[in-house]
């Protein structure tokens, strides 16, 4: 029994080895995705920093609810609180694993909500330079993966989006093995193959001893050379929100 | 103000006071200021109308959350200001309290509602009168007292019900204003086919829901009509009054993919007039097209209404044809063009929207509406056939 145990030990790094690039990429951003599950609901405020390549600066606040569903992918809620002409305009969005999302937005001046496309993904999201990929929840099914290296505890990992509409031929992600696999930096790269923007994760904490979410998430954008910031503050994962929260009637409400 | 008013105002003000005990109320207020020209390039059809009416519109909206937000009290006025006396007016846009408790809501007070998913015509909405004063394109409205009752269930969608006490009547331009028929409509003179007046107990019901890619809303309203019914006199003066209606409307819209398949159709039946309207259409965006965020739509809608040359916003056999673009900057620049052609008259009015944001809180909009070869055969438009304008106004947000 010992000797089964010692052969099966002195083997197995050989049948991780065995392993392909593409088997190990997938299998650790599996572990990022577990390592993220289970925490219900949160809710979070954003301020939103556009820097345009003369240094201009303007400014957006929102704030999101995010539920966590395990059979389908998320349902969240976003509601715009400055500036104050697109104060309370909302939208609700239902993440799927497989197939387009379902999206509604709610104009509050006029009280009209709309079921909005949810295909475009390369656009940016309210002039920023966050694609609305980059914003929607992660799935394994959206991408494939290759594992590229190791250095230290950081793991380089490619993602090629499944989705010919994405606006990215690939993007590299770091992940921190030693801090639940968080992300730290993401490089995307354009259709032609070129970088096109670095996002790094920065001033991480965690919640609830297991959450890790960075408090600024910093994107550049190296051909137009425009900037976008975004500021995380209040995380709450107590809030404890249900399914009632994030439908239409709440999405209405959710603008007040 | 009259009694009903009076009773509802009571109702909130007890809120107040039931809530102000609270701890953790969330106050937040908003100043809106615009100043508006609109010129008419037109020569004036009827005497005394004006060529050029610069506006001033205020409205303050103070919003109280508690309870995390499942508790809510709104109240938002609306004063303007204008060359034209009728155009001068106030409205209590929202006062109402709201209650959310897991599956259903409740809103007691002034408010408005919104129905319906086509662009050109909004059929099925009916909850609120629209103030025709403020915006050409009907989507402005006037504050609706009502006690609304909402309530989700996974599986079966959204219910909503309408107890509405009290009409508000449609506000229509004075000698001066422009939009007017040949005798100048007092809207107190337009009476009522109800013996209870703007008291008769009006309801209303929708359901909505979706499956899929599919949105469906199947919603009725009984009671007086938003819309008042136009009869000539013999010496083609307008008459009018509010009858009593019963409508039934259906709005579906299809999402697949970037192509949007939009639907909305109503039956409405009073003493004097059945008939049935219909809008029927797409939208298809191309999106991101330059890379830098640029998406242009492409919208057509095909309208039908039975009740012919008597249908008053005159879309009885038209099309409605218009590109928007929206440019996705941090000053939400949007730009929407378009349309409308009558097959029947071969009437046509042309539209031109653009918005924009400046500093922070300046918003910038410019719209033109051109009447162009208004036919003789037109029963309505043909009031309104010198009125093509240009409008600038800018909105600054405290």
């Amino acid at each position: 029994m010992n000797k089964l145990i010692f052969t099966l030990l002195l083997f197995s790094p050989l049948i991780v080895i065995s392993q392909t690039a593409e088997e190990k990429g997938y299998q650790i951003v599996s572990k990022a995705i577990d390592a993220d599950r289970g925490f219900g609901s949160s809710s979070v405020d954003l301020k939103m920093v556009l820097k345009n390549k003369n240094g201009q600066m303007s400014e957006r606040t929102l704030s999101n609810k995010t539920l966590e569903l395990d059979e389908d992918g998320d349902k969240s809620m976003i509601v715009f609180t400055s500036p104050k002409d697109i104060k309370g305009t909302s939208t609700l969005t239902f993440t799927h694993k497989v197939g387009a999302d379902d999206q509604w937005l709610f104009l509050p001046s006029i009280q009209r909500t709309k079921r909005i496309s949810s295909s475009n993904k390369s656009g940016p999201f309210v002039g920023s330079e966050f694609a609305y990929e980059d914003l929607s929840s992660i799935e394994l099914e959206k991408n494939t993966y290759k594992f590229i290296k190791q250095d230290g505890d950081f793991l380089y990992i490619e993602q090629d989006p499944v989705d010919p509409k994405s606006g990215y031929k690939k993007r590299v992600a770091v992940y921190n093995k030693a801090k639940g696999y968080r992300l730290e930096t993401i490089e995307f790269f354009d259709r032609k193959g070129a970088l096109l923007k670095t996002l790094k994760y920065l001033d991480y904490k965690i919640y609830k001893n297991k959450f890790w979410r960075a408090s600024k998430f910093e994107m550049v954008n190296h051909q137009s050379k425009k900037e976008t910031q975004l500021f995380f503050q209040n995380y709450n994962f107590e809030v404890n929100l249900k399914e009632s929260d994030f439908t239409e009637i709440a999405l209405r409400r959710s603008s007040n | 103000m009259n009694k009903s008013q009076l009773i509802i105002i009571f109702i909130f003000f007890s809120g107040i006071f039931l809530f102000a005990q609270k701890d953790i109320i969330d106050i937040s207020t908003e100043w809106e200021l615009s100043r508006e020209s609109r010129y008419f390039f037109d020569t004036p059809q009827f005497e005394n109308q004006l060529n050029y009416y610069p506006s001033f519109g205020i409205q303050p909206t103070y919003k109280f959350k508690w309870n995390e937000g499942y508790e809510n009290f709104i109240f938002s006025f609306y004063y303007n200001l204008d060359r034209d006396k009728n155009r001068t007016y106030y409205d209590l846009r929202e006062m109402y309290y709201q209650k959310a408790n897991n599956n259903w809501e409740l809103n007691i007070g002034f408010k408005k509602v919104f129905w319906g998913v086509t662009e050109s015509c909004h059929l099925v909405d009916i909850v609120n009168q629209t103030d025709a004063l403020k915006s050409f394109d009907g989507e402005e409205k006037l504050g609706q007292p009502m006690i609304q009752l909402s309530w989700f269930l996974s599986g079966i969608g959204s219910l909503d019900l309408f107890y509405l006490p009290y009409h508000r009547k449609r506000g229509f331009p004075g000698e001066k204003g422009r939009f007017r028929f040949n005798n100048v409509l007092d809207s107190d003179d337009i009476e009522y086919e109800s013996g209870r007046e703007e008291f008769n107990t009006d309801f209303a019901a929708r359901w909505k829901h979706y499956f899929g890619a599919f949105d469906i809303g199947l919603s009725y309203f009984t009671g007086n009509g938003r819309e008042p019914y136009f009869k000539f006199d013999e010496k083609n003066n307008i008459q009018a009054y509010y009858p009593l209606i019963d409508q039934y409307g259906i709005d579906l819209q299809i999402t697949a993919g970037a192509l949007l398949l939009k639907f909305e159709s109503i039956y409405r039946t009073a003493k004097e007039q059945q008939f049935f309207a219909m809008d029927a259409g797409f939208e298809f965006t191309f999106s991101n097209v330059d890379n830098n965020g640029l998406d242009i739509g492409v919208l057509a809608e095909y309208l039908y209404d039975e009740r012919g040359d008597w249908a008053l916003s005159g879309l009885q056999d038209d099309i409605f044809y218009g590109s928007r673009l929206a440019f996705n900057d941090s000053q939400d620049t949007s730009l929407i063009a378009g349309g409308i052609h009558d097959f029947e008259t071969s009437s046509n009015l042309f539209t031109l929207e653009a918005t924009r944001r400046f500093k922070n809180n300046m918003i910038v909009s410019l719209e033109g509406r051109i009447f162009s070869g208004v036919s003789d055969k037109e029963l309505f438009l043909l009031f309104f056939r010198q009125d093509s304008y240009f409008r600038i106004s800018v909105s600054k947000y405290y």
